[in-house]
């Protein structure tokens, strides 16, 4: 008997993609940005890099020996976490600090909401966000060349020029990981032809982020100006890496639009109306919090369905 | 007398007002950057809570029902105007520090609540018992989350540099949100060592049969089933 002929119950169509596969392929598609940043930036953001993925790894390991669940760690999202962090560190970061935010991404964010899949916000992004609030000033101390200077967005506030094509290949100041919009580029394109990231999100995000800047930024439609904006800061990072976590975003395709939309206008308001220059990751996790709304409006009609409300 | 230390024993730990019943978390939260202001706040709404809890005990009998709430807010509101024109006076930099909140201890639900639930029906000496367990309860409470949240925010406790010279503060836990992870975290240790004491002794305890207001999470209505088999 031929095994077309077997008779199962659902699901039919199977996959080989697996959870740790596919955050196999995204850390894959994040090590150029990662190998830009630690040829650009030198020994010590390999070691953030090396300790915070270390941290989450251990941290992971340790919660679930503790409270003795499965381990999970093997499913490897522990170290895209770990990376993940570590590139939206100041390369001039202490090694502890790394250490804390992998433990408050990890045990706070993840695994007392129950571990992955049960995240209400994006773990590696909600540490960033823990320790920009600690400690501010080391945060936001982006020191290129031993120079410590103003990023390119803090720059363009000010309304100092700024070099197009620097800011592309990655040539100027900023977190380990955001510096080369190219890079990032690089694994982007790797992760959509893949398959693993939907380009809705990060479209949607890119195209209303560019609208709003365009409309309210007071520098008009001009094309230099929006595209610094685009390269500048974490937003390439954000909106192809970040923005599309599996957990944190919806499901649904309309969903996925509106979720995109919201970050790009977070985003926008972040960055033209409050009082620093950068707003992504903000921008992200408060978008997250509004995915289970979002959920909510945009689930779809049963077939056979739908035409009477 | 043994009523009484029943009350205090019932505001320290078993009701405690903070970990236990979670009420008056607006204080709690916002006030509770540092240990001194913890205690502060605790204590003044200690005297106040046993002020009012006397007073209204005494008029218990001449409050009609349908007036009642609006009675209790006047003797309340009383209270926590002469307290705070006493803190004014004495102890300005407590008054500086604690600021809105101590006119705001009048919408304090805790004092309103032992008013409501315990004083209108219990004669004076255990109302003011009452008053005092609870009040002690919740300055416990605040001082456990204020210790807490000066010393990793701030690096001290009560003001003394506990911490070596070379630490680095975690600021969130002096702001909003730091107040919202300590307090979760020390709820949530209370509740696992009340769920091992559970445990370990079996049904221990009081038990009036009211399970939804019980703190005893580890009994899980079996005494209760043991009561009615009997």
């Amino acid at each position: 008997m031929s095994d077309n002929y077997n008779v199962s119950a659902s699901p039919h169509v199977r996959s080989r993609m697996t959870t740790s596969t596919i955050m196999f392929l995204v850390i894959i598609a994040l090590l150029p940005a990662t190998g830009y940043g630690i040829y650009h930036f030198g020994f010590n953001s390999a070691l953030l890099v090396a300790v915070s993925i270390a941290a989450c790894v251990l941290t992971e390991l340790g919660y679930t020996l503790l409270t003795r669940q499965r381990m999970t760690i093997g499913d490897l999202s522990a170290v895209l976490t770990g990376l993940l962090l570590a590139l939206n560190l100041p390369p001039s970061a202490p090694w502890w600090m790394a250490v804390i935010g992998s433990v408050f991404a990890i045990l706070v964010v993840k695994m007392l909401f129950g571990g992955l899949g049960q995240n209400f916000m994006n773990p590696a992004l909600a540490g960033r966000c823990f320790l920009v609030i600690c400690f501010t000033a080391r945060m936001t101390d982006f020191t290129y060349d031993g120079i410590t200077g103003a990023t390119p967005l803090a720059l363009i506030r000010e309304g100092s020029p700024v070099s197009l094509s620097d800011m592309f290949i990655g040539k100027i100041g900023g977190t380990i990981g955001e510096v080369s919009t190219l890079a990032l580029l690089i694994g982007a394109v790797f992760l959509i032809i893949m398959g693993i990231i939907d380009f809705r999100i990060s479209l949607s995000y890119l195209v209303s982020f560019v609208i709003f800047m365009g409309l309210f930024a007071g520098n008009g439609w001009n094309i230099e100006y929006l595209a610094a904006q685009l390269c500048g800061g974490g937003l390439m990072l954000g909106a192809f890496f970040m923005a599309t976590d599996y957990v944190t975003s919806p499901i649904t395709k309309t969903g996925r639009v509106i979720f995109g939309i919201c970050c790009g206008l977070l985003t926008g308001v972040f960055r033209v109306f409050s009082s620093s220059a950068e707003g992504v990751s903000y921008a992200i996790i408060i978008s997250n919090l509004l995915v289970p709304l979002i959920e909510k409006m945009t689930v779809p009609k049963c077939f056979g369905k739908g035409g009477e409300n | 007398m043994k009523k009484c230390f029943e009350r205090l024993y019932n505001g320290l730990l078993k009701e405690n007002p903070t970990f236990v019943l979670m009420l008056g978390m607006c204080p709690t939260l916002a006030v509770t950057t540092s240990a001194i202001n913890g205690v502060g706040m605790g204590l003044t709404t200690t005297a106040v809570l046993i002020m009012s809890n006397i007073i209204i005990s005494m008029l218990r009998k001449v409050i009609p029902d349908g007036v009642r709430i609006p009675a209790f807010i006047v003797v309340i509101a009383s209270f926590v105007t002469i307290t705070e024109l006493l803190l004014k006076a004495y102890i300005p930099s407590l008054y500086d520090s604690l600021g809105l909140y101590i006119p705001l201890i009048v919408v304090n639900c805790i004092i309103l609540g032992r008013a409501e639930s315990y004083a209108s029906k219990n004669n004076m000496i255990y109302s003011a018992f009452d008053g005092l367990g609870m009040g002690l309860g919740f300055t416990l409470g605040l001082t456990c989350i204020g210790i807490v949240r000066e010393l990793i925010g701030n690096g001290t406790v009560f003001n003394f540099a506990v911490m070596p010279e070379s630490y680095e503060p975690l600021t969130i836990f002096i702001l909003a949100p730091g107040a919202f992870l300590v307090l979760a975290f020390l709820v949530a240790i209370m509740n696992a060592i009340k769920l091992a004491k559970g445990r370990d002794t079996g049904i221990t305890g009081d038990c009036d049969k009211l399970c939804r207001a019980c703190p005893n999470k580890g009994c899980a209505g079996k005494m209760t089933e043991r009561r009615n088999a009997e």
